[in-house]
């Protein structure tokens, strides 16, 4: 290990947490290059190469490396929050339509095709432009973009590294959710840990808002998994010992390490303009359902992601490859990529739960920043495998034991509703105390599901 | 059981054992479909052709999932039935199935990628192969 390995976490997280994970992160902090420490989140479980909740940071003068694994195969898969401006006294009547019409509007599962098709030049200038792109096209506003991470688009993309085989891929995936736990909810406010902050992200008790969950899709995939194998071979060649294969990875000054580069951004600008055409679908179904809705951006974080970024390292500050594979940027107040409006808050960190489980909104920490580059957790994750969970619950049951808890699910795949069973997930309130405690990111809202379309 | 799944934190295990190494990659297919959807009520009514090549029989069986996993997504197309031949690291096969139809084949998750974790191909003491890896959906 050239650097130490750091996992945050409490007594209880650690005793359940998968003894791969440290194996990871002692993997990940003996890769060339990596700075200051390898770190696991609150919510880490084995994942590919790194662990999912790994982040880790690779300076390119000491022969960093970028890795194609330590993103993953759902490059900038994330989550954005939506403020609706309803309270839950107005949409608890309107919940099932509310349900059925975005259920009608959202591509959701494996099957479905969006409306958007994207010819050759489109597909460049949407790669390019991100959610900047899907703006000038018409999906959103121009204010939704200062509160997405990179202003709504990833500089450095360049579609022209982006194999035909993964943009044939991403041809008819336009604005659709995907499947497994991608989701789509509607959620409201029941608990305020920090008023002001509260107050600056302009949540209270009872306000309605909706989060989406999804990534890349098969642009992404594709890419992920080109690269993940060119990197395997190159790693060999250029005399990179793995310790597991999934670690592949390239020195970030090498041609293939930045071929990746330019088309894991534009992976991410795919994954930006994909949630920022499916705002504009949950956008249209709001207003089809309460006239005169105005559904407007809290933020819009990416967790599997390589950023460029600027940190203070041993006195200096320098720019890092931080690497977060299920981790959520956390920057803190005061840090110059916030929009104005965020600036004396910090960042809003958005972290997902499970269908029927809570959701909570954190905020990034000077602290955060300090030790581990301003990042926190992103999830619950699994407790119990995709397999163990099909057999332990129906679909059909999952669905009614939420319907009398209030919860409304729509998804085309019983069994798919079966695997992500609440159950099958961690407790996500475990993860965000623990985050909360050693000041990764702090509490600000907690949020409970009232519909989730699930894909 | 010539195919079976096997758990894995976040996501599944797809492995495929045979009485040769194309019987393996064959069974593991099968499985892979099996993550997806059902195989009973997938007809064998198109074909598609597969061709890949890598420098080791794991890397090619990444490869054969990930051939798999892109023509299912680019064509809408399920598989039921696979025929493969390897030859010095190069296979060529054929899969045969049909549009997947939402209705019918209740899809439950779609497949992003064979990845190379728990990632092998080997032959066993009793002469059999056997060829696994974690699928990540």
């Amino acid at each position: 290990m050239r650097v130490p390995g750091l996992i945050y976490a409490d007594e209880g997280l650690l005793l359940d947490m998968d003894d791969k994970v440290s194996e990871q992160v002692a993997n990940v902090a003996s890769l060339p290059g990596i700075v200051k420490a390898s770190f696991a989140m609150p919510d880490a479980h084995w994942g590919y190469g790194f662990p999912i909740g790994g982040v880790a940071a690779f300076d390119p003068d000491a022969d960093g490396v970028v890795s194609a694994g330590g993103v993953g195969f759902d490059i900038s898969c994330g989550v954005r929050t939506l403020l609706t401006g309803l309270d839950i006294n107005r949409v608890q009547p309107i919940k099932r339509l509310l349900a059925d019409t975005l259920y009608a509007r959202i591509p959701a599962g494996l099957g479905s095709t969006g409306a958007v098709h994207l010819s050759a030049t489109e597909m460049d200038a949407m790669l390019a432009g991100g959610a900047r792109w899907a703006v000038e096209q018409g999906y959103g506003r121009a204010e939704d973009l200062e509160r997405i991470e990179e202003h709504g688009s990833m500089a450095g993309a360049d579609p022209g590294a982006v194999s035909d085989a993964a943009k044939r891929r991403q041809r008819d995936e336009m604005g659709t959710l995907g499947s497994g736990n991608h989701y789509l909810e509607v959620q409201h406010v029941t608990a305020v840990y920090d008023a002001a902050v509260a107050q600056g992200f302009g949540l209270a008790v009872g306000d309605v808002v909706v989060s989406i969950h999804c990534g890349s899709r098969g642009l992404g995939h594709q890419i992920g998994s080109e690269f993940l194998r060119e990197m395997a071979i190159a790693a060999a060649q250029s005399g990179i010992r793995l310790a597991d294969r999934e670690l592949a990875c390239a020195p970030i000054r090498s041609e293939v390490g930045q071929r990746y580069l330019h088309a894991m951004r534009a992976a991410i600008n795919c994954a930006l303009a994909n949630r920022q055409i499916l705002t504009h679908l949950t956008r249209q179904a709001f207003r089809e359902v309460v006239a005169g809705a105005e559904l407007t951006l809290l933020y819009d974080v990416s967790h599997n992601t390589c950023k460029v970024e600027e940190h203070k390292l041993d006195g200096g500050r320098r720019k890092l490859y931080v690497h977060r594979k299920g981790a959520t940027r956390a920057f803190p107040p005061g840090h110059p990529e916030l929009p104005h409006a965020l600036y004396s808050t910090g960042q809003p960190v958005l972290i997902g739960g499970s269908m029927g489980t809570a959701s909570y909104v954190l905020a990034g920490t000077h602290r955060g920043m300090r030790e581990a580059f301003g990042s926190a957790c992103h999830g619950a994750g699994r407790s119990m495998s995709r397999s163990a969970a099909g057999k332990r619950w129906t679909g059909r049951k999952v669905i009614d034991e939420l319907a009398g808890r209030g919860i409304l699910i729509r998804s085309p795949s019983h069994r798919g509703v079966a695997e992500e069973a609440p159950g099958a997930y961690k407790d996500v309130s475990a993860v965000v105390d623990a985050a909360d405690r050693a000041e990764l990111a702090r509490k600000v809202v907690r949020l409970e599901p009232l519909v989730c379309i699930k894909g | 059981m010539p195919w079976e799944h096997f758990a894995h934190g976040a996501d599944i295990g797809v492995r495929g054992i045979g009485a040769s190494l194309n019987e393996s990659f064959e069974q593991a297919a099968l499985a892979l479909t099996e993550v997806i959807c059902p195989l009973e009520g997938i007809d064998a009514r198109e074909s598609v052709q597969i061709r890949c090549e890598a420098p080791d029989a794991e890397v090619l069986f990444t490869d054969w999932l990930n051939a798999l996993i892109y023509e299912m997504s680019t064509r809408n197309l399920l598989f039921s039935r696979f025929a493969v031949d390897i030859r010095d690291y190069r296979l060529t096969a054929t899969a045969w199935g049909e549009a997947l139809d939402r209705e019918r084949h209740h899809p439950t998750v779609e497949v992003k990628a064979a990845t190379y974790t728990a990632l092998l191909v080997t032959q066993r003491d009793d002469g059999s192969w056997i060829a696994q890896c974690v699928v990540d959906v």
